[in-house]
């Protein structure tokens, strides 16, 4: 037996607000973005992501005080993404109580920072996050939100950024983002066999169903879903219980109550 | 008071915030005249055992908690922090533990993945007056293990065969994993504590 398959949420965040996707703009003030939060902790998730857009946008350091804020009130594993440059960046982010840190664009400008992160503070805190795209028979690695392609192979790319201390692969599909057309099986399949480290499949979730399917027929740990969760087209113990039913090594989901 | 010893390393805060979530004040303290006014100690800990070892023997913590121990004060160690609890680790050879419990910390072997990392379901096999029940799910990050030389194992977790996750004795409990981030499995083992040593 090995660990939990997981399930994760994530935040997708402008400005301290909450947004629906990278390509949706849909606003709501800081408090929001809390408030989900709280409510998938209590609902049972096993993990947040919280993703920074408008930082990775504007190549601007993530927001600390809102990472700081979370763990207030988290008490569950966090990773805070977006716009992360430097072991420096990192470092703060990680101070404020998150567990890890997902470095994206400015993992691919700069390989270095992958293992500059790792050997300060751990491989297991630092998540490397690929956005690809079908290319043809092969997946290609695209960068700032989806916007800028970058000619690079992603599953080289994963391989490559383990090999320099990666401790995590989130792993989302820009062709299934937003799409409700499950995970992206087959490049879940193609990364997560070249690398030793967990896999987290991201984009496409549409149903509890989808869960399943990933885990039964990919070797991902986890599968992480936004907007389905914001908008409670499905609850974190729905999704726990049809992977549970399905015979598959799960937390269930125990309601967190507040004092 | 219930003091966090806070030698840099650590998710001091985080434990301290959990502690706060359950109703229980805790102080992260380092000053050694501080630490022996507690009632209660939490030696918490993360990342590398050599690492945490030296920077613990920096602050000269060793003598503070063993003196603490020998007087009844109850000690509860979060993973390196419970690793610490024993004689010295295959991850330092030349760091020291602080022996109070005998055996060693060695690597897991022949396991799918290092660390493991993620939920896993403890097994209580033993009991302990600070412990509640104690099964549940918790959150693991680690690549070594407590090997107890005596039978102090009160918990294991199974990860390509069982692992020690919980140790206790007269004293001392401790446990690999990470309460303060184990929802509320951990908030139950945390409250649960501070309530037995109130």
């Amino acid at each position: 037996m090995s660990v939990a398959k997981r399930v994760i949420a994530c935040l997708d965040v402008r400005a301290g607000k909450v947004v629906k996707s990278v390509r949706f703009v849909d606003t709501r003030d800081v408090g929001d973005a809390i408030e989900f939060a709280r409510r998938y902790n209590d609902e049972g998730v096993d993990e947040l992501l919280f993703l920074d857009i408008n930082a990775s946008h504007e190549r601007r350091r993530t927001a600390v005080e809102f990472a700081a804020q979370v763990a207030d009130q988290m008490f569950i594993p966090f990773t805070v993404g977006g716009g992360i440059a430097s072991a420096d960046a990192a470092g703060e982010i990680l101070r404020t109580g998150a567990d890890k840190v997902a470095v994206n664009s400015a993992a691919v400008r700069d390989p270095a920072l992958i293992s500059q992160i790792a050997e300060r503070y751990g491989s297991q805190a630092c998540v490397l996050s690929i956005d690809a795209r079908r290319s043809g028979a092969a997946f290609e690695v695209v960068i700032d939100g989806g916007r800028v392609t970058t000619g690079k192979d992603a599953v080289a790319w994963a391989r490559d950024g383990v090999a320099r201390g990666a401790g995590e692969v989130l792993l989302n599909s820009i062709d299934r983002d937003g799409t409700k057309l499950g995970f992206d099986l087959e490049m879940t399949s193609a990364i997560s066999e070249v690398v030793d480290v967990p896999v987290i499949a991201s984009g496409g979730a549409s149903s509890a169903e989808d869960f399943v399917t990933l885990f039964r027929e990919t070797g991902a740990d986890a599968g992480l879903a936004a907007s389905i969760f914001h908008y409670r087209e499905l609850t974190i113990p729905d999704v726990k219980a049809a992977i549970a039913a399905a015979g598959i090594h799960v937390r269930p989901a125990e309601a967190f109550v507040r004092r | 008071m219930i003091a966090i010893v806070d030698y840099g390393v650590g998710n001091l805060a985080s434990v301290r915030k959990a502690l706060r979530a359950v109703g229980h004040d805790a102080e992260l303290v380092r000053d050694h005249a501080r630490l022996r006014e507690a009632r209660a100690l939490v030696l918490p800990g993360v990342g590398h055992f050599g690492y945490c070892s030296r920077e613990f023997n920096r602050f000269e913590l060793g003598p503070v908690i063993n003196d603490a121990h020998a007087r009844g004060v109850p000690i509860l160690g979060i993973c390196v922090g419970m690793q610490l609890f024993f004689e010295g680790s295959e991850e330092a050879e030349d760091a020291p533990g602080l022996g109070l419990l005998a055996g060693r910390v060695r690597k897991m072997r022949d396991v799918p993945r290092l660390p493991q990392i993620g939920w896993n379901e403890v097994r209580v096999s033993g009991s302990h007056p600070w412990l509640g029940s104690g099964d549940g799910w918790y959150y693991f990050v680690h690549s070594y293990v407590a090997e107890p030389d005596a039978d102090v194992t009160l918990g294991t977790v199974d990860y390509a065969g069982a692992r020690t996750a919980i140790v206790g004795t007269d004293g001392l409990l401790g446990v690999q994993f990470h309460p303060e981030k184990s929802g509320p499995a951990g908030l139950r083992l945390l409250d649960s504590f501070a309530r037995a040593v109130a």
